[in-house]
């Protein structure tokens, strides 16, 4: 236990603002008092993988490192779309999946949203449309935002998920 | 059959066995020894293999002309070869391996889905990559079958699966997924359970086929890789230079000694930050949340110099053929040292903690538990196989350059728990450790990539590597312009996977997490 907390003291908050862009930790101020007005405080996330290659997963969960921590904002991933306000969509929607993905948009509550994440889930990606790929998100459900990237860094992610939310008011 | 063969023992013993059973072959060698079987002997063949312990590695079909040639890779005493046969017209059926390797049964499967040969006697022939995205009568992988097809129609959910039953009083069922419990890939579990006891557990994959050996066909080779990194995330390198390993050899390609050593550097690196991963995520599932706020942290260190020496936080796209698109100067080198150091303290601390803690024993010991019979009956590669006494590593056993220059120390343990499992994957961390700073004062200065990249047109390999998974292959093919015509990849997952089938029996269902962990197979990198 002593060499537990002795480690937790030792290494202490890595916990860091948002690097490359000045700004940023202005915006995640901003959208923190956002979430509070407008979100009781907190937003919910579902992330959906549609037939990723995991990629973007593994960078889905660095954001909830020590690091990143989207908690902090108020940002929170859900194990149940019921209780998410935000999908979070990868991969190039694999039509194996498609079915699950169009019912787990039906299964979250209005009002709700969906951001595609990666190039797969924008585009197709490397994938593209083939036989057993749809090719995007879009056109299996509606897409409010979409983040680039082959994976999307933590960062990027971060600030497409802050975007979002400055677009939009909880009704 | 050609009694000039033989001069090896090993490979006196192999034929020794296929003539006791009367199996009709020839042999030739090409970049491996070949047996080609005539097809009413394919599941004798195997009979024979199995008798004298040759483990199973992989099996894939390919369509030539009209006629399917049929391949599994199998290791004798280290050694790989090849055993062929070739299916010349249709209906394409041949007799099943599983009932001697299990292991051969959903990589059968998939080969029927895919190419449609059907295998004979075998205990399980449902279908197993394809859903409803395409008919029983249609197989992608055959020319005939279009990459896309303009079709709109919308696929329905896979609800006609025949799941296996179990009855009896008391008995429930649960069923789980494709999208289920985090942030993971989608699969799909159907647990029957007796209380919270697991009376058996029948996993689904299939939801994340992309096409991707459709999708080979007709690429160059350096796109080839591009589409390699992404069959698994996780295993970007490991896939890439599989597959760069076989295009390469089969066109003689070598490459230079500095590039065979960033390879390693890029591989090794991988390994570690996937390890330190999931030792992390085993520790989260039963409540440690310190122990993966830490290894966390470390992964993440670790891929930030990822990005900034190499590019990317995922390490994607650093192969090409004929070498690696990265190089790095005596500035970055001495970070990679300074960053080993530190990482090497910082994670013995940690393992120290870890391995302190009695409630942390007291969950991991005893969960999961994959016998040895079983792991070698599946053919388990990797941490998994070598948490219960399968002793495999393509490092030390068929090394490649640069690994035949280094002694890769791995070690083999038989308690086929969890808690073995996590050990292993802290064994193979601190191999790495010593790896990797090995790796770094080896790398002499010279080119990165070989200026003489020939391609020979209709040629073909399989690249075998280790991956962090374990034993990876690529199987290639190549048309007669030198691009792709044939590309199966066999992540280890396709082996591993079904060990997860067979250790969660007995436990409780709320383990699941944590013995699925300790598995970590890739949903995606089988699916393909």
């Amino acid at each position: 236990m002593f060499k537990v907390l002795k480690k937790i003291i030792s290494v202490g908050s890595v916990t860091e603002d948002i690097p490359e862009d000045e700004t940023f930790a202005e915006l995640g101020k901003q959208v923190k008092t956002k979430l509070k007005k407008s979100f009781s405080g907190s937003i919910a996330i579902r992330a959906v993988d549609s037939g990723s290659c995991n990629g973007c997963e593994l960078e889905i969960h660095a954001l909830n490192n020590a690091f990143y921590d989207a908690e902090r904002y108020g940002i929170h991933f859900v194990a149940s779309p019921r209780h998410a306000d935000i999908l979070l969509v990868t991969g190039p929607v694999s039509k194996h999946m498609e079915e699950a993905l169009r019912r787990v948009y039906q299964a979250t509550p209005e009002p709700k949203w969906v951001i595609a994440m990666g190039e797969c889930a924008i585009n197709g990606g490397i994938f593209g449309e083939n036989y057993a790929t749809v090719g995007s998100v879009e056109k299996v459900i509606p897409v409010d935002l979409v983040i680039p990237g082959c994976p999307p860094t933590p960062t990027k992610l971060l600030q497409g998920i802050l975007t979002l939310l400055n677009q939009h008011n909880k009704k | 059959m050609n009694k000039t063969l033989i001069a090896n023992p090993w490979l006196n013993e192999v034929v020794e066995q296929l003539d006791r059973l009367a199996v009709e072959f020839t042999h030739s060698h090409q970049q491996f020894h070949t047996f080609n079987i005539a097809n009413n002997d394919w599941s004798r063949c195997a009979e024979a293999l199995n008798s004298i312990e040759t483990r199973f590695s992989g099996l894939w079909a390919d369509q030539q002309d009209n006629a399917m040639l049929v391949t599994a890779l199998f290791v004798f005493e280290k050694h790989y070869f090849v055993a062929t046969t070739r299916l010349t017209q249709p209906p394409f059926e041949l007799l099943s391996l599983s009932s001697v390797y299990p292991a051969a049964n959903r990589m059968e499967r998939h080969m029927k889905d895919l190419l449609g040969v059907k295998p004979l006697d075998s205990p399980d022939i449902r279908r197993w990559t394809r859903h409803q995205a395409w008919k029983n009568n249609e197989f992608p992988l055959t020319k005939e079958f279009p990459v896309k097809r303009e079709s709109q129609r919308i696929t329905e959910g896979d609800s006609k699966y025949h799941f296996f039953q179990t009855q009896g009083s008391g008995v429930s069922e649960i069923p789980v997924g494709p999208i289920h419990a985090g942030i993971i890939e989608p699969g799909h579990y159907r647990f029957q359970i007796m209380g919270e006891t697991v009376l058996n557990l029948e996993q689904r994959l299939g939801y994340t086929h992309k096409g991707i050996e459709k999708l080979a066909v007709g690429k160059s080779p350096d796109q080839l890789l591009k589409l390699a990194a992404r069959i698994s995330g996780d295993s970007a390198v490991t896939h890439a230079w599989a597959a760069a390993m076989a295009i390469e050899q089969a066109s003689s390609i070598i490459i230079p000694n500095r590039a065979s050593y960033l390879r390693a550097v890029l591989s090794e690196r991988e390994r570690i930050a996937n390890h330190i991963g999931d030792i992390g995520g085993i520790c989260n599932d039963v409540g440690f949340a310190f122990a993966n706020s830490q290894c966390a942290r470390l992964r993440e260190l670790w891929q930030r110099t990822n990005l900034s020496l190499f590019g990317h936080r995922l390490l994607m796209d650093t192969l090409c053929i004929g070498g690696v698109t990265v190089d790095i100067n005596e500035e970055q080198l001495a970070i990679l040292y300074e960053e080993l150091s530190a990482i090497d303290k910082d994670f013995s601390k940690l393992i120290d903690i870890i391995q302190d803690y009695p409630s942390l024993d007291d969950r991991l010991a005893t969960t999961g538990y994959l016998p040895e019979s079983t792991a070698k009956a599946l053919g388990c590669l990797g941490y998994v196989g070598r948490a219960s006494g399968q002793d495999t590593e393509v490092r030390r056993d068929a090394p490649y350059p640069p690994y035949d220059k280094y002694q890769v120390q791995q070690v083999l343990r038989n308690e086929g728990d969890v808690l073995c499992r996590l050990q292993i994957r802290v064994d193979e961390i601190r191999a790495s450790f010593k790896l990797l700073s090995a790796l770094l004062h080896g790398l002499a200065q010279g080119e990165i990539k070989t200026s003489t990249v020939n391609i020979k047109p209709a040629s073909e390999n399989i690249g075998i590597v280790s991956g962090w998974r374990g034993e990876t292959l690529a199987f290639i093919r190549l048309d007669e312009f030198g691009n792709i015509a044939r590309y199966f990849p066999r992540d280890a997952s396709w082996l591993n996977w079904q060990a997860l089938e067979a250790l969660i029996d007995n436990n409780i269902v709320a383990d699941f997490p944590v013995c699925n962990k300790s598995v970590n197979g890739s949903y995606s990198g089988v699916d393909l």
